[in-house]
């Protein structure tokens, strides 16, 4: 009975060690496709489109907040441009960092 | 079995090691392939757990006695439901949950970032590999569930009988994933502390997973405090009790986070802030986790004393130093990029909840530890109760209400007076007209003065989020010219965050109406009675009609069949028993084991609707029969080994037979002497309550936990939604900022 149980370990150890290393071998054989990637760089280009995605909700949220009465004409016109001209700032970040990476 | 499972748990931890330093070391050299091989060993570790637990669970649906964990916490006659789930009513078994939901929560995280946050995520698996790797050995080396016993028992000691209710085996696991779910917010700040990444991108990663904490340890709260009031006996759902507490406390956090990260999202600031509470909310529940295992604190709730204590003040020790020196290590980078423009704008409404919260959570640490913080200072360990809490709680919880009602109507950034005006005026009407109907109504609540504020200030929190929803549907129609019905779906599929956040204000304000309502105008009476007689309670007359008596192989039931009535009118018939479980005590007799009164627990007899509750216990005491149980046990002393001798001298099936015999005579005696409660019965205690809306506490977490699903389920991100309507853009081509469209 213990038997068939080590045998059942042996196999399950096997299979976690060839999972688990199986990145490192394929690098150790030069099969990996994206070592050295320019890490750094993809994550400024992550932070800025996270950014981007909040100054889009920002801008929905003022617009929302607008058509329901919580924001007079004037305050959601001035808010508008601010936050249209904050998201036009980080588009252009983003096209740097894009051509950059490039 | 037991081997393999024993197997499994070092390969797991062999795996968090291997995984621990594959993370940092991809992360430090930039070598992709290591940051992998860490990701991947997640994935293994959730395997290996899966498996493990998978053991377990055999080994209690096959009542494998061998299995330590098994015998002590289960039986033949245990019902299968229970049997699954009594895997986690003990240390072993719950710390195995532990790292079993971990490592799947941790792999969800890690498949769906693997393409993005490649500085901030490899640290981030090396912090969830090593709380995994905490678990796994204490599952190991300290309370390892596969130990095994070389002569085991034939029968299990069973489920202890408070945990044979269904709420109490879905709460385990909904709150050890709301556990294990905030240590994933903990670990991705710590990878933005640790790179400098402290952005919007770690929030954007961890939010729904905050969200998902938020939902789960709710539940989990709720199933703790239904249980509490439908089995425990004593009529309430909430006791203050340190384990209870150590659950709402990381809840108050991860509420606070929630809101202040749309700071950060849409100002940048309060980044400090930020990370503190979900390191405070991730430290939290550690801490949680620990008072349910060191025994340090009295608690129903805990597994009692043991020697876990140590290794988690050593994790709860690393978790604070390491973050509060990495926040010191950041603090330049977690400055602020913006100021509050204005003390009327809705951040500014945040800000305040936040502090609100914080302190709630502080007042909750400080009661709670305070018998601790009293023995250390003074050798003396203060016991301290309910109500030392609530001079401080209850007037945070009041504001909390009302800034609750305040967020959905006020703007960010700033309002003008006029607007202020507008959206102000039907909420304060529709809150003022409740406070001064309540003030007037006769017999009414203006005697407690809490709980009349509470009702004036739901009233304004209720129509807030009605006006809100109503205007956002006005604002749609406006535009698309769909039916109402239409537009409010519309209105909620599209601002998902907005209204979910919403309808959990609602649910909040509806909830805490239940607990004051009840808690302050509840009508309880602590009565003996005899079959025939009545007790009058809040108007309410309950008669005691008759007494009931189940006999089983797993209980012996006492119990009453009560009539209620009010002025003449029939309301309803409510049945309540007293269980009693066989004990495993030899010294208890043969007879007496049957009636171990230490080894009990209660069905409550319920009526409830949305008005009020009749809620009825009993609590028989089996002293009567004290002569008579005495008298068996002498009888069956004297008998038993006689029969036993003869048995051991007869061929197997007839000593089966006679042993058998004997058996069937021992339960006839019991039936007999159980049955003395219905044709001897004696006056027994009862405790009756009527108490108001306390389904209102049910209903509004119900509308909590419907808002929590709104807001967490997902939605396709703007610039995804955008790319599919727009050509391909080129690298120099105008931003495609946001053109105006229905809300």
């Amino acid at each position: 009975m213990h038997v068939v149980e080590y045998l059942v370990i042996f196999a399950i150890l096997l299979a976690v060690v060839a999972f688990v290393s199986a990145p490192v071998r394929r690098a150790l054989a030069g099969r990996s496709d994206d070592a050295g990637a320019d890490q750094a760089h993809a994550g400024s280009l992550a932070e800025l489109e996270a950014a981007r995605e909040a100054k889009y909700r920002e801008l929905r949220d003022a617009d929302l907040d607008h058509r329901t009465g919580k924001l007079s004409d004037a305050d959601y016109d001035e808010l508008d441009r601010t936050l249209r001209g904050e998201a036009i700032a980080i588009m252009h970040d983003i096209d740097r960092a894009t051509i950059d990476e490039q | 079995m037991a081997l393999i499972g024993r197997a499994l748990l070092i390969m797991a931890l062999g795996t968090a090691g291997f995984g621990i330093g594959a993370s940092i070391h991809g992360a430090r050299t930039g070598r992709r392939e290591w940051v992998d091989a860490g990701r991947r060993s997640v994935y293994a570790l959730a395997a290996l757990a899966t498996i493990a637990f998978a053991v377990l669970e055999d080994a209690f649906w096959r009542n494998d006695f061998s299995f330590n964990v098994v015998a002590n916490h289960s039986s033949t006659t245990t019902p299968a439901f229970y049997k699954l789930a009594a895997a986690w009513s003990s240390q072993e078994g719950s710390l195995l949950l532990w790292v079993f939901l971990l490592s799947l929560w941790s792999s969800l995280i890690l498949f769906l970032v693997r393409k993005r946050a490649w500085e901030i995520t490899p640290y981030a698996t090396a912090v969830l590999l090593g709380f995994a790797a905490f678990f796994t050995s204490l599952a190991a080396f300290w309370a390892n569930p596969f130990t095994t016993s070389a002569n085991p028992p034939a029968e299990g000691a069973g489920l202890d009988p408070l945990l044979l209710h269904p709420t109490m085996m879905i709460h385990p696991p909904m709150l050890y994933s709301g556990y294990t779910l905030l240590t994933i917010p903990f670990a991705f700040a710590v990878g933005a502390l640790i790179t400098g990444r402290l952005g919007a991108e770690w929030i954007s990663l961890t939010r729904r997973f905050a969200l998902a904490a938020w939902l789960f340890l709710g539940i989990g709260i709720l199933l703790g405090a239904l249980w509490s009031y439908t089995e425990l006996g004593w009529g309430g759902y909430w006791a203050w009790d340190p384990v209870e507490n150590a659950a709402l406390m990381p809840w108050l956090l991860i509420t606070a986070f929630i809101h202040s990260i749309m700071i950060q999202e849409k100002r940048g600031m309060l980044k400090v802030w930020n990370v503190s509470l979900v390191l405070g909310a991730g430290t939290l529940s550690i801490l949680g986790t620990f008072l349910v295992r060191s025994g340090i604190l009295d608690s129903i709730h805990a597994f009692g004393a043991s020697t876990l204590g140590v290794p988690f003040v050593i994790l709860l020790a690393v978790m604070v130093m390491g973050s509060i020196g990495l926040i010191v290590w950041r603090r330049e980078q977690l400055r602020s990029d913006a100021r509050l423009e204005s003390l009327l704008s809705r951040e500014a409404v945040f800000l305040f909840q936040n502090l609100v919260l914080v302190g709630m959570v502080f007042v909750i640490f400080w009661v709670t530890f305070f018998p601790l913080i009293s023995e250390a200072l003074t050798g003396t360990k203060v016991s301290v109760g309910p109500p030392a809490f609530q001079p401080f709680i209850v007037p945070l919880a009041l504001i909390l209400v009302l800034l609750s009602g305040i967020g959905p109507i006020i703007a960010w950034r700033r309002v003008t007076v006029a607007n202020l005006r507008r959206n102000f005026a039907l909420p304060v009407t529709a809150g003022l007209v409740t406070l001064f109907v309540l003030l007037f109504w006769p017999g009414g609540p203006s005697s407690r003065p809490f709980a009349l504020i509470m009702f004036a200030l739901a009233g304004f929190v209720l129509t807030s989020v009605v006006q809100e929803l109503w205007r956002g549907v006005a604002a749609r129609r406006a535009m698309t010219h769909d039916p109402v019905p239409l537009a409010l779906v519309q209105l909620i599929r599209r601002n998902r965050r907005r209204y979910g956040g919403y309808t959990v204000h609602a649910g909040l304000a509806v909830l805490l109406v239940g607990v004051a309502a009840s808690s302050s105008f509840q009508h309880s009476d602590d009565v003996i009675l005899s079959p025939g007689q009545k007790a009058h309670v809040d108007g309410y007359t309950i008669r005691y009609v008759r007494p009931v008596e189940t006999v089983s192989s797993q209980k012996i039931g006492f119990g009453a069949v009560l009539d209620v009535t009010k002025g003449g009118k029939h309301v309803t018939t409510v049945t309540t028993v007293r269980n009693f479980y066989p004990s495993q005590n030899p010294a208890d007799g043969l007879i007496g084991k049957f009636f171990d009164t230490s080894n009990a627990d209660s069905e409550v007899g319920l009526d409830q609707n949305l008005r009020r509750n009749i809620w009825t216990v009993i609590n028989a005491q089996p002293t009567p029969l004290a002569p008579l149980i005495n008298k068996g046990n002498s009888v069956f002393a004297a008998y038993a080994p006689q029969v036993m001798t003869k048995a051991a001298k007869l061929p197997p099936g007839q000593a089966q037979s006679a042993m058998n015999g004997l058996w069937a005579e021992r339960d006839l005696a019991v039936t007999e002497i159980a049955r003395r409660f219905v044709t001897h019965p004696w006056p027994t205690e009862f405790l009756l309550i009527v108490a108001p809306l306390v389904s209102w506490i049910w209903l509004g977490a119900l509308i909590m936990g419907v808002g929590g699903l709104i807001a967490l389920w997902p939605v396709p991100s703007f610039a995804r939604r955008r790319e599919r309507v727009a050509s391909p853009a080129r690298p120099t081509a105008p931003p495609p900022v946001p053109v105006r469209e229905p809300v």
